[in-house]
């Protein structure tokens, strides 16, 4: 066995898949955190997405409509996150952390009662692989891009829309506004209340989308557990990418081919598993130590009060 | 002729206090109004009011002779009135422009920003009313008068024919204040109406048609300028006379207890903050260090105080070189800081009266046996101490430090700084926010430690206060000693000028 | 003795304090008892939607937990783990920092503990239990100590590492235990400790073992570490406004660092505890999510070491219960974890307490 078994474009087509659900997250954390709500329940959203799209996909034999049903309950998940931080003003961390804790017990709960296994569930019709014309044929890059499911091309279009929303139209510059200033926005007639509540919610629905790719897109089985930390690690790419899409995709990348990596070589069964499964943490830890001290958040997270 | 603006029995109470009761208030049309009182008279709340900010618990509003029912700053807005805050309601990270346009942003086919629109429409605003900005500048990079500029265009650029202005001049040097009182009387000229909320009784009335005195909540009156005088004035402002100076007792022959040489020191973004900044404390003397915030201040105290590392230079106490000394160190040494906002960095809000008392000391004899645990019952006596000998008014020592008035908790931090006899006090602000009676007893403390030997250092940006209190006055602009006078040889005029940079002979 | 001395006399006397103090106490509880009992409510809810009678499964919790000795015993045992890493958390809070990773600390220090335990023979258990107790608390110390120095130097969000270095001790210590340190046959575990490396059950025949009172006398170390020492004081004073903390002359980042390194011991002292006591080897997996349910239990503690202890022994009660329940009804076990994750929900949310015991009060 050589290089080319390991490093070949079926590793960097892996890289861009691996790294959707984590941009995708990643995404989510931007809108949260750019209007002033820490989101760290991004990974109790992408797993009960996960779960939901499963079920939904169970029942309704659509895939999509458990795409929609994941986008859904993670929108669900993002409106309670935004009543209990926002409008209650509790504290931002526990309330995530109580996401987190709650989508593990509901998930494998509901996993018990419907399929009576909480580790997994059966089989369920998922999103097949789509082939883009005239794309597939450009040697290597359509080799990577040509032919994946349709979510990670949603992923890609997500990423050019947030960066394009963030920063060229109203709606991006109030949310700007509010989690750097929300006085100032305030002050200016802007409903600070109601942008908060968008941006989690938004946030809670891409994660949504990523826990989708997770169990419908990559997969096609809900099992216990499954974001793996994805959630965490989006944050982390977040951070990298200094709250910018663009640069949450590039940290994405960078996480998505640790991913890969670490899969191929268990298939290659050159180290154990449990060596190569604790890759992606320590590179994430690496990842933080390396870059945070040069970026700065885009607010202080403070909860608003008009007084 | 109908009023631009009037509020008619305005009644606001928060927790503990009644911010305004009953109060009267109009301003006609074209208008420059004063709105004039000590700290805490209420003038801010009443104007949050007519800004749609707070609601008032009684009253109403009108403008322009209908009743408006004021829920929100939209609503404000939509009926032509404008408010420039105390603190600026700018997004750093925005453009000028970008702030500007913030709420009714200007689109092409409403989705997408449209910039250069946004940016061509304020320029000519700029040019209207000669306010000169740069439209495409981030915010974070302007000077602080000119974030005000901003401030009042944005005002204007939503239509504000009543504008608000909250304590403008608080953070402006003479020089700047010239050009504001001449961009007022700009907009009376084309028909604005301007409130103009202040304690300073001179601006006031050098600038105001008519003037509206506020005390504790209450309406005191409401004279014309022509017809008033700055001691009427001062009286309807206060309960008693204001202290203007103090006694002080002269001394001689005393030592140098501070010695600052050279120092340079960096900010928080890395560039410059004090470039070789030098000067001396004696003992029995305080130094008043005048200037405008941002010229290296905070930076200065930090470097005292231990809190940030000296690139260059050195300081020394007593002889002794502390340059390198841990925060802890300096106050063993006898260091004692009375800092600027007593609640982020004096007091640990949630902590006891007891417990903020002994912060300091919280490893050494006789609270604490070997740096390990601690003895309350020696911190129980020394709090009960304190709390007689400062007057601190509180149920008891254990209450928390946030449930006391802005007053007492200077007291503790006041009690817990200067009980230590100290060789040096840093004193930072030290009287911000306070109403006149808790102003006096912290200014009348740092003078009793002067005269009792110690040496005190006062930054503050209140020139009124510098002048009353500083044996010697330094003037710090740009994190270097521009000049040092003696406060009974120079003036406002003069300092002004040297707070700016300007050069004198 | 005049009226006045006689009336502090009286006012000082120890059972009137210790009553107002423990009324006092009781009325600051009583956000995290509404918490429990709305998520009580929501998680009958949950059972009704499902099938479930709310009150059967609730019913057979209670007597699991509490019903007879051994139901006592085994609810004990299952609160001991959650008591350290409740006071980890608690430990990390006070000193401003999350600490979510006590999972991670509890196992390393679980697995410190079995080195030890398996790697030396002979040794009088008076010198083996104390020596296993240490490599645990400071593997699990380690483990808390690098999310703090990355914090402090480099400014990383402990929320984040701390989480990552969870998975990876999980990672790592079910390598060792499948690979080097595997004993014969198909389970992935180590061979069991040295006898003299055990610590003695105290209630026979329930699991109950010594690492409870060590998780009892660790509590009340807790709070008097906090209240009674000048360590505890800067941390307190760090965690609750660093900016005044440093004008005080506090090393504001060593004492963090110094916090989160007793975080992560009290973690790690926690593992040996199950490790020692409960299971005498290592086994892959034998934390069924205990450092969860202890930020859970200390948020419900009220973050106090008495309260911690309290709600500590409640959580045990739903994880023995539960086991009780899911076997006579068939309610999946993972309804202990939603109900725990409800109580987290609410009492994140103290205005929504308060607002629902208010809600008479006038609007602004």
């Amino acid at each position: 066995m050589n290089i080319i078994d390991i490093i070949n474009v079926g590793l960097f087509a892996a890289t861009l898949r691996m790294a959707t659900p984590i941009a995708l997250a990643a995404l989510g954390g931007i809108f949260s955190e750019r209007v002033g709500v820490v989101n760290i329940a991004l990974e109790g959203m992408m797993l009960t997405s996960a779960f939901s799209g499963v079920a939904v996909s169970y029942y309704t034999g659509n895939p999509w409509l458990g795409v929609l049903a994941a986008v859904a309950a993670g929108g669900l998940l993002g409106l309670i996150h935004a009543v209990l931080t926002v409008t209650f003003k509790g504290n931002q961390i526990v309330s995530g952390t109580g996401i987190n804790i709650f989508a593990l017990g509901f998930t494998a709960y509901m996993s018990q009662i419907i399929w009576g296994s909480r580790g997994a569930s059966s089989s369920v019709p998922s999103l097949k692989a789509i082939s883009i014309p005239l794309l597939k044929d450009i040697p290597i890059i359509g080799d990577i891009l040509g032919n994946q499911t349709p979510l990670v091309y949603l992923m890609l279009i997500a990423t050019v829309l947030s960066q394009f929303v963030l920063f060229k139209t109203p709606i991006g510059l109030r949310i700007r506004a509010v989690g750097e200033h929300p006085a100032a926005a305030d002050t200016a007639g802007i409903s600070v209340v109601r942008v908060k509540y968008l941006g989690v919610i938004v946030s809670g629905m891409l994660a949504g989308l990523g826990g989708a790719f997770l169990s419908l897109g990559h997969l096609s089985i809900f099992t216990w557990g499954m974001t793996g930390g994805r959630g965490f690690i989006a944050l982390a790419a977040m951070i990298f990418g200094r709250w910018m899409p663009l640069g949450a995709f590039s940290a994405s990348i960078m996480f998505g081919f640790a991913d890969a990596l670490q899969m191929r070589l268990q298939s290659l069964g050159i180290l154990p598993p449990q060596i190569i499964l604790m890759l992606p943490y320590i590179l994430t830890v690496i990842a933080l130590a390396g870059v945070v001290r040069k970026a700065t958040p885009p607010s202080d997270y403070k909860p608003y009060d008009k007084g | 002729m109908t009023q631009a603006v009037e509020m008619l029995g305005i009644t606001k109470t928060f927790p503990g206090v009644v911010a305004n009761d009953r109060l009267d208030f109009s301003a006609e049309k074209a208008e420059i109004h004063g709105l004039l009182g000590e700290n805490g008279a209420g003038k801010t709340v009443l104007m949050s009011i007519l800004y749609g900010l707070y609601r008032p618990d009684a009253g109403k509003i009108l403008v322009d002779g209908e009743e408006v029912h004021m829920d929100s700053p939209a609503t404000a807005i939509r009926h032509g009135i404008g408010m420039v805050h105390q603190h600026f309601m700018l997004v750093p990270s925005l453009t000028v422009a970008e702030n500007i346009v913030l709420g009714n942003e200007v689109t092409r086919s409403r989705v997408i920003l449209d910039a250069k629109r946004a940016s061509e429409e304020v320029r000519a605003f700029s040019e209207r009313y000669n306010l000169k900005v740069d439209p495409d500048a981030p915010v974070h990079a302007l000077t602080v008068g000119a974030q005000q500029r901003v401030e009042i265009i944005k005002a204007l650029y939503r239509g504000a024919e009543i504008l608000i202005l909250d304590e403008p001049t608080a953070i402006l040097i003479p020089q700047e204040v010239e050009e504001l009182m001449k961009a007022i009387r700009a907009l009376k000229a084309q028909g604005k109406t301007v409130i103009f909320i202040s304690h300073k009784l001179r601006e006031v009335l050098s600038i105001c048609d008519r003037i509206t005195v506020l005390k504790k909540g209450r309406l005191v009156g409401t004279v014309k300028t022509g017809e008033t005088s700055l001691p009427q004035l001062a009286t309807m402002m206060v309960d008693r006379q204001v202290l203007e100076t103090f006694d002080k007792k002269p001394v001689e022959g005393a030592g140098v207890v501070l010695r600052v040489e050279g120092v340079q020191v960096v900010n928080e973004r890395g560039l410059p903050a004090l470039k070789g900044i030098a000067f001396d404390v004696m003992a029995s003397e305080i130094l008043g260090i005048a200037g405008v915030e941002g010229n290296g201040q905070s930076e200065l105290v930090e470097a005292l105080t231990g809190l940030r590392r000296v690139k260059g230079g050195r300081i020394f106490l007593n002889q002794v070189d502390i340059t390198a000394a841990s925060p802890e160190q300096r106050i063993r040494l006898g260091v004692s800081h009375v800092p600027a906002d007593r609640n982020k960095e004096g007091l640990v809000p949630d902590f006891s009266v007891m417990e903020n008392l002994i912060l300091g000391s919280q490893g050494e004899e006789p609270f604490a046996k070997r740096h390990m645990i601690l003895d309350c019952g020696a911190a129980s006596s020394y709090a009960d101490g304190l709390i007689a000998d400062y007057s601190i008014s509180t149920p008891s020592k254990d209450t928390p430090v946030r449930n006391l008035s802005g007053g007492t908790q200077q007291r503790v931090v006041l009690a817990r700084e200067l009980s230590r006899h100290p060789k040096l006090i840093i004193a930072y602000q030290p009287t911000r926010g306070l109403d006149i009676g808790a102003t006096e007893y912290v200014r009348g403390k740092l003078v009793e430690m002067r005269d009792n030997g110690c040496a005190v250092l006062l930054i503050s940006a209140d020139l009124d206060e510098i002048r009353a209190l500083s044996d010697r006055i330094a003037v710090i602009f740009e994190g270097r000693i521009a000049a040092v006078r003696d406060p009974k040889e120079t003036n406002e005029e003069e300092l002004g000028l040297l707070m700016a940079g300007g050069k004198v002979d | 003795m005049t009226e006045g001395e006689e009336g502090i006399y009286r006012e000082n006397r120890l059972p009137s304090r210790l009553i107002a103090k423990l009324r006092s106490g009781l009325l600051r509880m009583l956000p995290q008892v509404i918490a429990v009992v709305a998520a009580f409510l929501v998680g009958a809810v949950v059972l009704v939607a499902t099938g479930y009678s709310p009150l059967d499964a609730y019913a057979t919790m209670l007597t699991g937990a509490f019903g007879d000795v051994y139901g006592i015993g085994q609810t004990l045992t299952q609160a001991t783990p959650i008591i350290f890493t409740a006071l980890a958390f608690l430990f990390s809070m006070k000193s401003g920092l999350f600490n979510i990773g006590a999972e991670g600390q509890l196992i390393i220090g679980g697995f410190a503990a079995a080195l030890v335990g398996i790697s030396f023979d002979g040794l009088p258990a008076l010198i083996h239990v104390p020596l296993a107790l240490l490599a645990g608390a400071l593997a699990g110390g380690a483990w808390g100590f690098i999310p703090a120095i990355l914090k402090a130097k480099l400014g990383a969000h402990e929320v984040i590492t701390t989480m990552m270095l969870s998975y990876v001790a999980t990672y790592l210590t079910s390598y060792m235990v499948n690979y080097p340190f595997k004993a014969p046959g198909w389970v992935a575990q180590t061979v069991p400790l040295a006898p003299s490396a055990q610590l003695p059950r105290i209630l026979p025949p329930t699991q109950l073992s010594a690492s409870f009172i060590v998780a009892l006398i660790l509590a009340a170390l807790t709070y008097f570490i906090l209240q009674k020492t000048t360590f505890g004081y800067e941390v307190r004073a760090s965690g609750l406004n660093p900016l005044a903390a440093e004008n005080g002359g506090i090393n504001v980042k060593r004492t963090m660092i110094i916090a989160l390194f007793v975080s992560g011991a009290m973690a790690g002292l926690g593992g040996s505890g199950e490790v020692m006591g409960v299971h005498g080897r290592f086994i892959d997996g034998f934390s069924p999510g205990y450092g969860w349910d202890g930020l859970a239990v200390a948020l419900v503690g009220g973050l106090h070491p008495v309260g911690v202890v309290i709600a500590a022994v409640l959580f045990g009660a739903l994880r023995s219960g539960g086991m009780m329940m899911t076997r006579v009804t068939h309610v999946p076990l993972d309804i202990v974890i939603i109900l725990q994750s409800l109580v987290v929900v609410f009492v994140a949310a103290p205005t929504l307490i308060r607002y629902l015991l208010r809600w008479r009060e006038p609007k602004d």
